[in-house]
């Protein structure tokens, strides 16, 4: 989205988006692709939507910004967007404000504005943390048609692994600022490979056995500012050893597109491991 | 607890008042937060309560630890009513039932640092002098994982799931035996919640605590409770045991919460719901309060509250399938 603030910035890599370069596009390029090639939806909706304009205002703003058309036109167009969304009676919604939705009907209101110009990719942050389980699941019903409908890509942004097995095909995990395994959901979350993403799947307290231990991942995520030398997640690895402390480990290339950064991914044909094994 | 209600009043504020002298008729509000709740935890027993935000699960575990009065209906601790205690009863009730609270950022004085956080209370009920706190608070945070060489801090130096340490062995520095524990893992990532169940686990074999454990995760509630309250906008709809509650829920409202659950075992599922959302315990709908989302009400739940019936052996339900249909 190229909203990293300064002193942060993109110091080397290339961002390819349908196969045009977003790294170094000036102000002006990226303005015409945010919001419109790529939008965002955030986790918390009180905090992205202004809370002193009504919403068609915001909503005819995010179509204004991109092209040219009647301001009837935009309305009816940011109509469309809410109804898509599932919101009742949107014909008035839109003069509501901001505080007058509850929080699963905000984050529906920012979805909608994240669909108006049709995007070709959505990135939504957390959008579901803050909710209960049931707005959650509207949520993420709607996200599903909506992007299957309109064929937009989706990345999903999130802490909670039962939620990706449910929505994503694909699945990257992160540590310390690296990308340590990416490959298929079905892959990853049923023989990891990497012992972050194990350990992962083994604290979730859904999946392990009532009133028993769960298997926990002992000590905490480093400061990204004293990382330590080597592999980032060795401090706190069970299978660690000397070169893991000393070299960080390149990514290997799995079959079935699958990668891992890790000196001793587990095998994931010759020794299953992960949830399948209970 | 027997027939506890909580109902919060906003009185008519000083614009309201002078419009109602104009002849305008502005009434106070009322929450009806908790109503009419019957709960009892057994020593040794940890009770899971379940219920989505605002249903009220909240106000009743500060009323079980003493932090809101009841409008009405009594709590009793070891069989006796708080309120016809003795003051030194009341005093010794309310330091047994001790409350871990969601966000240990804001429930932790940032101006204090840990070893008076911890030792406050011990010292103030005169369980410990004050010359030996620096032991006292070493020990307890020993039981709680965290290095005594920390004590000296203050909050802000701590890392989310220390944080949480920290509150956990503010509550265990009086001595309690029932911890009334509201979403203390919720903002914790996976891996840090792991670390603190299994403390809360262990806690309770060592200390024989019983807990109160209000959150509005399943998957936790699963793997922490022996028994599952559910609430829905401030009434008990199902209480089970986990285990069987988990196979078979039997309220409508149950069973949507259970299906709503993400798992790992459920690939490129098509999520599906509940239709609406939990309305405004200001003006909760007549009969069943779920009826509206229910996608089994009949005619009966609109005008009919269903009441709380046991369905089999420790089990209870308030529907009314259970008991002659919606018709």
């Amino acid at each position: 989205m190229g909203l990293v603030d300064p002193p942060g910035r993109i110091v080397s890599g290339s961002i390819k988006l349908g196969g045009k370069e977003l790294v170094g596009l000036d102000d002006q390029g990226m303005r015409a692709i945010r919001g419109k090639e790529i939008s965002m939806i955030f986790q918390d909706p009180m905090m992205t939507l202004n809370p002193v304009l009504r919403i068609d205002t915001q909503m005819i703003e995010a179509i204004d910004a991109h092209e040219k058309t009647s301001k009837k036109a935009a309305l009816a167009r940011a109509q469309q967007a809410l109804e898509k969304v599932g919101i009742p009676a949107a014909a008035d919604r839109l003069k509501a404000y901001p505080h007058q939705f509850s929080g699963g009907m905000r984050q529906r209101v920012a979805i909608a504005i994240a669909l108006l110009n049709n995007p070709s990719l959505i990135i939504a942050d957390e959008p579901t943390t803050a909710l209960d389980v049931t707005i959650q699941s509207q949520i993420l019903a709607k996200m599903q048609e909506l992007c299957a409908d309109s064929g937009t890509a989706l990345i999903w942004i999130t802490h909670d692994l039962t939620v990706v097995a449910g929505l994503a095909h694909r699945v990257a995990v992160m540590y310390a600022g690296r990308l340590v395994e990416t490959g298929f959901v079905d892959d990853v979350l049923d023989h990891p490979l990497h012992p972050y993403t194990r350990g992962l799947l083994r604290s979730l307290p859904s999946e392990g056995i009532p009133g028993q231990p769960l298997e926990q991942i002992p000590g905490m995520t480093p400061s990204l500012g004293r990382l330590p030398p080597g592999c980032a997640f060795a401090p706190r690895c069970r299978n660690a050893t000397e070169i893991c402390h000393r070299s960080s480990p390149e990514g290997t290339v799995f079959p079935n597109q699958r990668l891992a950064r890790c000196h001793h991914p587990f095998d994931s044909v010759a020794q299953p491991v992960g949830l399948t094994e209970r | 607890m027997q027939g506890i209600s909580k109902r919060f009043t906003t009185p008519v504020d000083l614009a309201g008042r002078l419009a109602n002298l104009l002849g305008a008729n502005h009434q106070p509000q009322t929450v009806h937060a908790v109503s009419d709740v019957n709960l009892a935890v057994i020593p040794g027993e940890v009770v899971g309560l379940v219920g989505e935000s605002g249903c009220g699960k909240s106000t009743l575990g500060r009323m079980v630890a003493g932090i809101y009065e009841p409008t009405e209906g009594k709590i009793s601790y070891q069989g006796k009513d708080m309120r016809l205690m003795t003051q030194t009863e009341a005093r010794q009730a309310s330091l047994s039932v001790q409350m871990i609270f969601q966000d240990p950022m804001s429930s932790l004085n940032p101006r204090m640092r840990v070893i008076d956080i911890v030792s406050e209370a011990p010292v103030y009920h005169g369980i410990i002098e004050s010359a030996e706190r620096g032991d006292y608070v070493a020990t307890i945070l020993k039981k709680v994982g965290l290095d005594p060489v920390f004590m000296q801090r203050y909050p802000h130096q701590f890392s989310g799931g220390q944080r949480a340490r920290i509150g956990i062995a503010r509550a265990l520095a009086v001595n309690p035996k029932f911890l009334v524990c509201d979403e203390s893992v919720a903002a914790l990532d996976v891996s840090i919640q792991a670390q603190v169940l299994n403390l809360f686990m262990l806690l309770r074999q060592e200390l024989n605590l019983t807990y109160l454990f209000i959150s509005h995760d399943l998957g936790v509630v699963r793997h922490l409770s022996d028994r599952v309250v559910i609430m829905y906008l401030g009434c008990v709809v199902e209480t089970a045991p986990a285990a069987e509650l988990f196979d078979a829920p039997n309220h409508p409202y149950s069973q949507a919460l259970l299906e709503n659950v993400p798992t790992l075992k459920l690939r490129h599922k098509r999520f599906s719901s509940i239709k609406g959302e939990i309305p405004s315990p200001m003006n909760p709908p007549t009969g069943c309060h779920f009826h509206p989302r229910c996608p089994k009400a009949g005619p009966r739940c609109s005008v009919e509250q269903p009441v709380l019936r046991p369905i089999s052996t420790g089990r209870q339900s308030a529907c009314h399938l259970n008991d002659g249909g919606v018709g």
